[in-house]
């Protein structure tokens, strides 16, 4: 029964640039999209592992600069591809290393730190990421002879990318290692004793987590054709966070429902309102205390509590 | 020499505010389990205040006691209001704190716009003082004082006063001290208090060196979590050689690796977590 719906919404999604009116809304369309990415591969770790990073942005903003640096260098789009993302799965690694040497809080702080070293080097290392003023490149890749230079061309491609990413998600959390994962999550003493190696799956986790993230970054600068120290801010991390949170954290469709609402929130905010932060902020304060559970669990429960509330006066 | 000298005397006074900021955040991590990342913005908010305070003809001093409790009184509400609603769920309150470190930049921002605002050394710390031969900026002096004074005073609190042994037994095992008829909330809402206020009040005496700006909240926190993570959470011994080792691997990197600053700060942390992941000084987690 629920082959209808998928069916329908792939069609809908194919289509999208054919009955949108206007490429403004095609390329937010494409921003949903690759911020969905991000927001899965971070859901692999705040949602499956339980372990809550704020330092992702790092990972997704060292794809991108080194995607940048790769392009600027002179090398085709095949090779940037490589490059960025093998920068990523080492960075992720080194990552992994430290931060796994705690978890629960532990982990959230060690994140916070490395994510700001990131920051760090972004804006104040000016020879390799010229600062505050960041990288511009020229040019979007052409594979398989699609020009991805409109929006639409961007669009599909990114949508391919995106159902990669989600059909990769779909096979991981029905796999065994899904599975082992959520169990370390839950009961990490008893996998140990189990003889499961519950370093080596949340570590492995955290790479699955990382190059999605950097595949997310890569199409980030792709689309901007720019790349700055703000894309690694704490203040990304955070958003992306909030993606997983507010759709619903260990759901496979929770992390697109938040890109949807948060990258929708951010273009209507910042056209109407100058405080985007503000937003973000409060967003983050009402959903973590009224509806921790994320936004579509936590609509059905106000509106059950509502219902019953009313049926009894 | 002469840099080198004026290197050690701005890491000293660093590391002096840096204490300040980080035993509150350290106390309310030993107690609360929890990393407050409203912190910088608490040390951010407190130097705005006393902006506008000094504005409106306070004298510096006495702007940074309000200021501070100004953010202790907003520390408080916090605390009472929002994190006390999530007790026990503590990724919630470290994603509550920083939600709100978001609207408390953005709010700095709209009040006191995006434009740097110098706070003026109180007259009487201006200069020089000559101590063996050597000069030293008065008011860096003064900073490094009152960090001792704090520390001393913060010690004896904590380790010779009937609160102090309460806040002990409520960062040992907050159940038991409940059990025994601590009242570990209202523990909590003073911790936090008194954690804002003391990075409220860093930021005001911090105002005539560095000055006030968006994203000085953003600066700060960083540092905070690498003292804490070097020193050990919820040790007050920690904190204070945590700072110190902070302030000078921060001014000493900006001086000698100026592009490469931030990775100098970090690179200590990231070796005390592979040895000694509790922390210099800090209990292995039970």
């Amino acid at each position: 029964m629920t082959r209808f719906p998928l069916a329908l919404a792939f069609v809908a999604l194919a289509t999208l640039p054919l009955w949108m009116p206007g490429t403004y809304y095609v390329n937010i369309a494409s921003q949903i999209l690759f911020y969905a990415i991000f927001a899965l591969g971070v859901n692999v770790l705040a949602g499956y592992a339980g372990l809550v990073s704020l330092g992702h942005a790092g990972l997704f903003g060292i794809a991108a600069y080194a995607g940048a640096k790769a392009i600027t260098a002179g090398y085709g789009h095949s090779v940037v591809a490589v490059i960025a993302l093998a920068t990523t799965l080492v960075t992720a690694a080194v990552f992994a290393a430290l931060a796994l040497r705690g978890t629960g809080l532990g982990f959230v702080m060690i994140t916070v730190a490395l994510g700001q070293i990131v920051w760090g080097v972004a804006y104040r290392w000016i020879s390799i990421t010229n600062g505050d003023n960041g990288i511009t490149i020229t040019g979007r890749p052409f594979p398989f002879g699609l020009s991805l230079a409109s929006p639409r061309g961007f669009y599909w491609a990114t949508l391919v990318v995106f159902l990669l990413a989600l059909a990769s998600m779909a096979v991981f959390v029905a796999s065994p290692f899904g599975a082992s994962l959520q169990g370390t999550r839950d009961q990490p003493r008893r996998m140990n004793a189990l003889g499961y190696h519950v370093w080596m799956i949340r570590f492995l986790a955290f790479l699955f987590s990382g190059f999605w993230s950097g595949v997310a970054g890569l199409l980030y600068l792709y689309y901007n054709q720019f790349v700055s120290p703000q894309m690694v801010a704490l203040t990304a991390s955070a958003e992306a966070l909030l993606m997983v949170i507010s759709g619903g954290t260990a759901t496979l469709l929770g992390p697109i429902v938040g890109a949807v609402l948060v990258v929708v929130m951010k273009n209507v905010a910042s056209a109407y309102i100058e405080r985007w932060n503000f937003v973000l902020g409060a967003i983050f304060v009402v959903i973590v205390v009224f509806m921790p559970d994320g936004l579509v669990p936590g609509t059905v429960r106000v509106a059950r509590w509502a219902r019953s509330a009313l049926g009894r006066a | 020499m002469s840099l080198w000298f004026v290197l050690a005397v701005n890491s000293i006074t660093l590391g002096g505010l840096l204490f300040l900021l980080s035993s509150g955040f350290s106390l309310i991590f030993g107690l609360m389990k929890i990393p407050n990342l409203t912190h910088g913005s608490f040390f951010m908010l407190g130097a705005y205040l006393a902006t506008s305070l000094i504005a409106y003809g306070l004298d510096f001093w006495t702007a940074a006691l309000l200021g501070g409790l100004g953010v202790a009184l907003f520390g408080g509400l916090v605390e009472r209001f929002i994190l006390r609603r999530l007790a026990g769920a503590e990724l919630a309150q470290v994603l509550v704190t920083l939600g709100l470190s978001f609207m408390v930049a953005d709010v700095c921002l709209m009040v006191w716009t995006g434009d740097p605002i110098r706070i003026a050394t109180p007259a009487a710390l201006r200069g020089t003082a000559s101590v063996a031969g050597l000069g030293f900026p008065k008011y860096r002096l003064a900073i490094s004082l009152i960090a001792v004074v704090f520390a001393a005073g913060l010690w004896a609190l904590l380790d010779r006063t009937r609160l102090g042994a309460m806040i002990r037994a409520g960062v040992d095992d907050a159940a038991m001290a409940r059990v025994v008829g601590i009242r570990v909330s209202r523990l909590f809402t003073i911790v936090f208090c008194l954690g804002a206020w003391l990075a409220g009040f860093a930021g005001v005496i911090g105002g005539p060196i560095l000055s006030v700006y968006p994203g000085l909240d953003g600066e700060m926190l960083p540092l905070a979590l690498v003292v804490v993570i070097l020193g050990g959470s919820g040790s007050l011994l920690g904190s204070l050689v945590g700072s110190f080792v902070v302030g000078f691997l921060y001014n000493f990197g900006q001086a000698m690796f100026p592009e490469l600053a931030y990775v100098v700060l970090f690179l200590p942390m990231l070796i005390v977590l592979v040895l000694r992941p509790q922390g210099l000084f800090g209990r292995p987690a039970v």
